[in-house]
């Protein structure tokens, strides 16, 4: 029998590792659904409400009321008068109609939805009274897709699970090998140290394709996200992305004893991260003095790729500093973790 | 004529200082080819840091130490190939399986035991799909002891391989070690265990303190003690120890437990005096038993301290 590589024997453990860890393949996979789930659905788009007005009971007030009906911008109730009063009052209307005599408008000016029922209320009645407009106006809708805040938000939730299963993942079974004395182990056979961090790197490869692909999956389902750009380069984006964070989280691991301080030091990394990176809002709303620090950070780097291949379409020269970004990181973070990595 | 091989693990003036203990302090030790050697002494004596200077993963401050004939420094890789490794405590990833964790430990070898082989070897090809959180703490030990063997060594290191084992456990993995030394095999021990070193080596160095304070087969050991037989008592109240001295045939006295150990020539000499001076002082005898000088009866005339002593 050939021996086996031990770069391979590390890296199929290291997933076997993995996937046999119920509560790891949640936090990969499920997690990331119900954070868009959530997200998704607070922040959807919907058809305008219409604005709750009032009609007080008088003479008129059916054919008032009839009139008013025909804007879909309102939603018109029946009042006894002092009622109506009352409803304005707390705001549960935002215009009562007297028809007592002639037609009165009450309304508080300062409220936008009041003066935005005003003006629909004027419109419908004079319509209703034989108007004719002079001027014919078209309108077109522009809601997109592309422009939603969830076509924003599913590349930053992806760039944010990347991080966050690099880093976690890595951390924890490097942490676990130390406090457990294997790493300790593993270098007293002839294994290269670097065969072991690198198959640490390399099992992320195995869960990235399936990972990213059930939250794309999910968004393009239910949401009806896309992707504008080249999925191969989205491909390549993620894979360059989950490395440097693979190689972050070796280099958090490299020293800690315990999993305590290890997951000190991640949430030390990670949550300014989770804040400063362009998230769950741009990045564009800091200072531009902090703009550059921003910039320069793993996380917004992948975000800015993520983005703008799935929203504009961008082509790899587009995304090329990113890339190159995320690279030195991943270089920078290996290379530090393999000279500082404590065995023993 | 051949030269003489080297010998499997030379060191000499090993020293080894940690900030707030001396852990090995100037030993000597040699290890011919083929034997299987015991590093004997209680909890606390240098014996792990010893074998782990001797194993090529701590640094000694001071000494020189030799693996079949090669400095560590400059065949680091090469030696590994050559040694096998149990440490005193590894905890193997829970979620593999007992196969899978032995070829991991065969892939980095270049040459090496097919894994079934050791399987069967160690008893685990039950075992062998099972992960490994499940086993019990024999079958761990026993786990350790095959990724120690996959890489087919000349040396297998042992940090007390049998500590906390129960009776069968122990037996399995003493057989192993047998086995492995007909084949040609040297072994190195650490063991607070009697028993596993009068059983198991051929040449035992009692540690104390980081040095070893005596050398010699575990039968010269005992033989070297002036006194073959010991006898343990308890009385009430307990009788000084400078007038046991002073019976006929008694070497020594120790405390041992609740009891004292007297190291006696000959018990027909001094048993009748014994139970003689309790009479007279009006003591109440409460426990009396004899047997042979063992290694562990070595240890305490040697120090005045159980080797359990912590």
């Amino acid at each position: 029998m050939p021996a086996p590589s031990p770069l391979y024997e590390l890296t199929v453990t290291r997933v076997k590792e993995f996937i046999r860890q119920g509560e790891a393949v949640f936090w990969v996979f499920v997690f990331p659904i119900l954070l868009a789930l959530a997200l998704g659905f607070a922040f959807r788009d919907k058809t305008p409400d219409r604005i709750p007005i009032g009609v007080a009971n008088g003479a008129r007030s059916a054919a008032v009321a009839k009139a008013l009906e025909t804007s879909p911008a309102l939603r018109v109730r029946l009042y006894d008068p002092v009622a109506g009063r009352e409803a304005l009052r707390v705001g549960k209307i935002s215009l009562l109609v007297e028809v007592d005599g002639a037609t009165l408008f009450r309304f508080d000016p300062t409220r936008p939805d009041s003066r935005m029922a005003r003006m629909e209320a004027v419109d419908a009645l004079q319509r209703a009274a034989g108007r004719v407009d002079p001027v014919t106006i078209g309108e077109e809708r522009v809601t997109e897709r592309g422009s939603r805040y969830i076509d924003f938000l599913i590349p930053g939730l992806l760039g944010l699970n990347l991080m966050s299963t690099g880093m976690w993942g890595v951390g924890f079974s490097i942490v676990t090998a130390r406090s457990q004395k294997l790493l300790k182990r593993l270098v007293a056979t002839p294994m290269r140290k670097r065969d072991y961090l690198l198959a640490q790197m390399a099992s992320r490869i195995a869960f990235l394709a399936a990972e990213v692909a059930v939250l794309l999956g999910f968004a393009w389902l239910v949401f009806d996200v896309g992707v504008r750009g080249s999925l191969l380069l989205l491909a390549v984006i993620c894979f360059v992305g989950a490395m440097a964070f693979a190689g972050l989280g070796v280099l958090v691991a490299s020293r800690a004893e315990t999993i305590e301080a290890v997951s000190g030091l991640m949430n030390f990394v990670m949550l300014p991260m989770w804040l400063l990176s362009g998230v769950f809002f741009s990045a564009d709303r800091f200072p531009d003095s902090v703009q550059p620090f921003l910039r320069a950070l793993p996380l917004t780097a992948l975000n800015d790729a993520l983005r703008e291949v799935m929203i504009e379409g961008a082509s790899v020269v587009a995304v090329l500093p990113e890339l190159v970004n995320l690279t030195v990181w991943m270089l920078l973070s290996f290379a530090v973790a393999l000279r500082v990595f404590k065995w023993k | 004529m051949l030269p003489a091989p080297a010998p499997a693990i030379l060191c000499r003036g090993l020293r080894k200082r940690y900030p707030d203990v001396v852990a090995v302090d100037g030993l000597d030790l040699e290890v011919r080819r083929g034997e299987c050697f015991g590093l004997l002494g209680p909890n606390g004596a240098g014996k792990t840091t010893t074998i782990e200077i001797l194993e090529g993963l701590t640094n000694a401050d001071e000494g020189d130490v030799a693996i079949l004939g090669e400095r560590w420094s400059g065949n680091t890789q090469a030696l590994k190939e050559r040694i096998g490794i149990s440490l005193q405590e590894t905890r193997f990833n829970d979620k593999l399986t007992v196969a899978e964790t032995i070829r991991l430990f065969r892939s980095f070898y270049r040459t090496g035991r097919d894994h079934d082989d050791v399987l069967r070897r160690l008893s685990l090809d039950e075992k062998a799909n099972a992960r490994v959180g499940k086993l019990s703490g024999g079958q761990r030990q026993r786990l350790a002891v095959a990724c120690a063997l996959v890489g087919d060594p000349e040396i297998l290191f042992l940090d007390e391989p049998t500590t906390g084992l129960d009776p069968q456990s122990r037996l399995q993995l003493w057989e192993v070690v047998t086995k492995f030394r007909k084949e040609g095999g040297t072994v190195l021990l650490t063991t607070h265990y009697m028993d596993e070193a009068e059983r198991l080596c051929d040449r035992v160095a009692v540690i104390d303190r980081g040095r070893v304070i005596r050398l010699g087969t575990p039968a010269e050991l005992i033989g070297a003690l002036e006194a073959s037989t010991v006898v343990e008592l308890a009385a009430d109240p307990m009788p000084e120890a400078a007038r046991l001295l002073a019976l006929p045939g008694v070497q020594g006295c120790h405390a041992r437990g609740p009891n004292l150990a007297l190291h006696v020539e000959s018990l027909p000499r001094t048993v009748p005096a014994l139970l003689a001076e309790l009479e007279g002082s009006g003591a109440t005898l409460l426990h009396l038993s004899t047997h042979h000088a063992t290694l562990e009866d070595v240890f305490v005339s040697l120090t005045g301290r159980e080797l359990r002593d912590t």
